[in-house]
């Protein structure tokens, strides 16, 4: 299982490195302002790391992409459970939500803008609109997918509705739960820089914009791999809780 | 038996489904009537399909009887869902074990809803995973186990309550002969030590008569067909005529 994870490992860096290099072979073709050379994008995004002023923003984008999806997630997850035990619950908000799958984020973005002033408001607005329909569906399906079997062995021993969620719908869903993460997490850091780029004075996207202003390439490659960095951390750390949480899995259903 | 001593009682009980094509109703169970006294084994045979789990969900509470009268332990086991928490043990026909626990919280998962103290709850589980041969296989997951190991896991969490009636819906069928023999033998040995009502749902003819001390063969839809009181005062003969009696009434064709 090691040498497979070695494999894996060495395959994925390899692809980077690849990427890498066409980047750098490009830049020795065409002016730095358009490619800069990868040392000066590695420079410029360390120096964001260590610069407290400008590691702020990145923060403030962290913060905002935690924000919209912890509060889609309890949304979600409430609307799950309500539809999840009402037909008629699900006949009146299935498609409402599908409806707003439908909507751009781009969309949301001009009508937060022009509904509300606060800017955090405004994103935080625009987040949970993006990724709740998916945190509901997901978290609907997983509930969906409870045994029966082990629904009725544990009504057998006459459980309190508490007791039904806690030890059987909540282990029942977490898979779905993390999926649901990892899916939307992505969705919303390409949705977070969209919203900061249009109506915030901080963040990722604000200082995506304030590259493309000065034609700077190198800060814009290095803005974006802040949020690239941040994704990966965020689903490094995903990974290592499902990992926990699920290693009550045979080995064999996460060998590969 | 008078209808006051018995701990399960059945006054012409019918249960009717809806057909899942919509056309007309399906009955499962057709005016059924018996009694079941205290610490009394009955081994209910039938051939699959006559509904002797619908008796058993019933009996269980899970199924509510679409007419007559279902009494265990002098209530309604459906009406009155609360009351029985704790009263009555259930081993399924598969293992049932919840892949995220391991087998000594599957253990104790009944002594968890039944809000017993955690550590007299982990006291018990230890104890009945050790009366049943698991010692050591505390912490493994249900996928760690063999057929057998799981069985004898879920026969500790039914027995862990401590409930005053015991429901086994096949619960060996799925095991190797051997493995079953053993597992019997120490089922019945369980049951009688503490005095236990049981019902044993079998389609194996020599597994009801080594278990029961009643037999009740069913006919589709669930009605009594044959019933025999077996125990150590019936001779080898009478035993044999019984079995030979099974075998012609099981070897009736019974409408579908």
């Amino acid at each position: 299982m090691t040498n497979s994870r070695t494999v894996r490992a060495l395959q994925a860096a390899a692809g980077i490195i690849a990427l890498a290099a066409g980047w750098q072979i490009l830049s020795m073709v065409f002016p730095h302002y358009l490619f800069p050379p990868i040392r000066e994008i590695i420079a410029r995004t360390i120096e964001i790391l260590i610069t407290g002023s400008l590691l702020i923003d990145v923060l403030l984008t962290a913060g905002r992409i935690f924000g919209g999806l912890f509060g889609a997630f309890i949304l979600g997850g409430i609307l799950a459970m309500i539809i999840g035990q009402s037909r008629s619950a699900e006949n009146f908000i299935a498609p409402v939500l599908t409806f707003f799958q439908g909507i751009p984020a781009l969309s949301w973005v001009v009508f937060a803008i022009i509904w509300f002033h606060g800017i955090e408001f405004r994103v935080l607005f625009i987040m949970v609109m993006t990724t709740l329909p998916a945190f509901t569906f997901q978290i609907l399906d997983a509930f969906r997918s409870m045994s029966k079997d082990l629904f009725e062995m544990t009504m057998a021993f006459r459980p309190s509705r508490w007791s039904l969620f806690r030890f059987l719908i909540v282990p029942t869903i977490v898979p779905g739960i993390l999926t649901a993460w990892k899916v939307n997490l992505g969705n919303a850091a390409r949705v977070v820089v969209v919203a900061e780029l249009v109506g915030a004075t901080g963040g990722v996207g604000y200082q995506l914009l304030r590259q493309q202003q000065l034609f700077d390439m190198a800060g814009a490659m290095a803005w974006t791999l802040q949020l690239v960095l941040f994704v990966l951390v965020v689903q490094q750390t995903i990974a290592a809780i499902e990992n926990w949480a699920l290693r009550y899995r045979a080995v064999s259903e996460r060998a590969m | 038996m008078s209808g006051v001593d018995a701990v399960i009682r059945f006054k012409d009980v019918t249960k009717t489904f809806k057909r899942p094509d919509g056309r007309g109703d399906f009955v499962a169970v057709d005016r059924l009537s018996f009694e079941i006294a205290k610490g009394e084994i009955v081994a209910v045979l039938g051939k699959t399909g006559c509904g002797k789990s619908t008796m058993f969900n019933i009996v269980a509470g899970l199924v509510q009887p679409s007419s007559g009268e279902a009494k265990v332990i002098g209530r309604d086991p459906f009406r009155e869902f609360e009351f029985f928490r704790g009263k009555v043990g259930i081993v399924f026909q598969n293992d049932r074990l919840m892949p995220w626990r391991s087998a000594l919280d599957n253990v104790r998962l009944g002594l968890q809803i039944l809000d017993t103290d955690p550590m007299e709850a982990e006291d018990i589980a230890r104890a009945w995973l050790k009366r049943l041969g698991l010692a050591g296989h505390d912490n493994d997951y249900p996928h760690a186990l063999s057929g057998g190991m799981r069985q004898r896991v879920s026969i500790a969490r039914a027995f862990a309550v401590n409930p005053e009636i015991l429901l086994c819906d096949e619960p060996f069928s799925s095991l190797d002969e051997m493995t079953a023999r053993d597992l019997r033998a120490e089922f019945v040995r369980l049951v009688r030590q503490s005095n236990k009502t049981a019902i044993f749902i079998t389609h194996q003819i020599n597994e009801a008569m080594e278990i029961g001390d009643r037999v009740m063969v069913f006919h589709r839809p669930a009605r009594i067909a044959y019933e025999a009181t077996l125990g150590a005062a019936v001779t080898e003969d009478a035993r044999r005529g019984i079995n030979e009696d099974i075998m012609r009434v099981l070897a009736v064709e019974q409408p579908r």
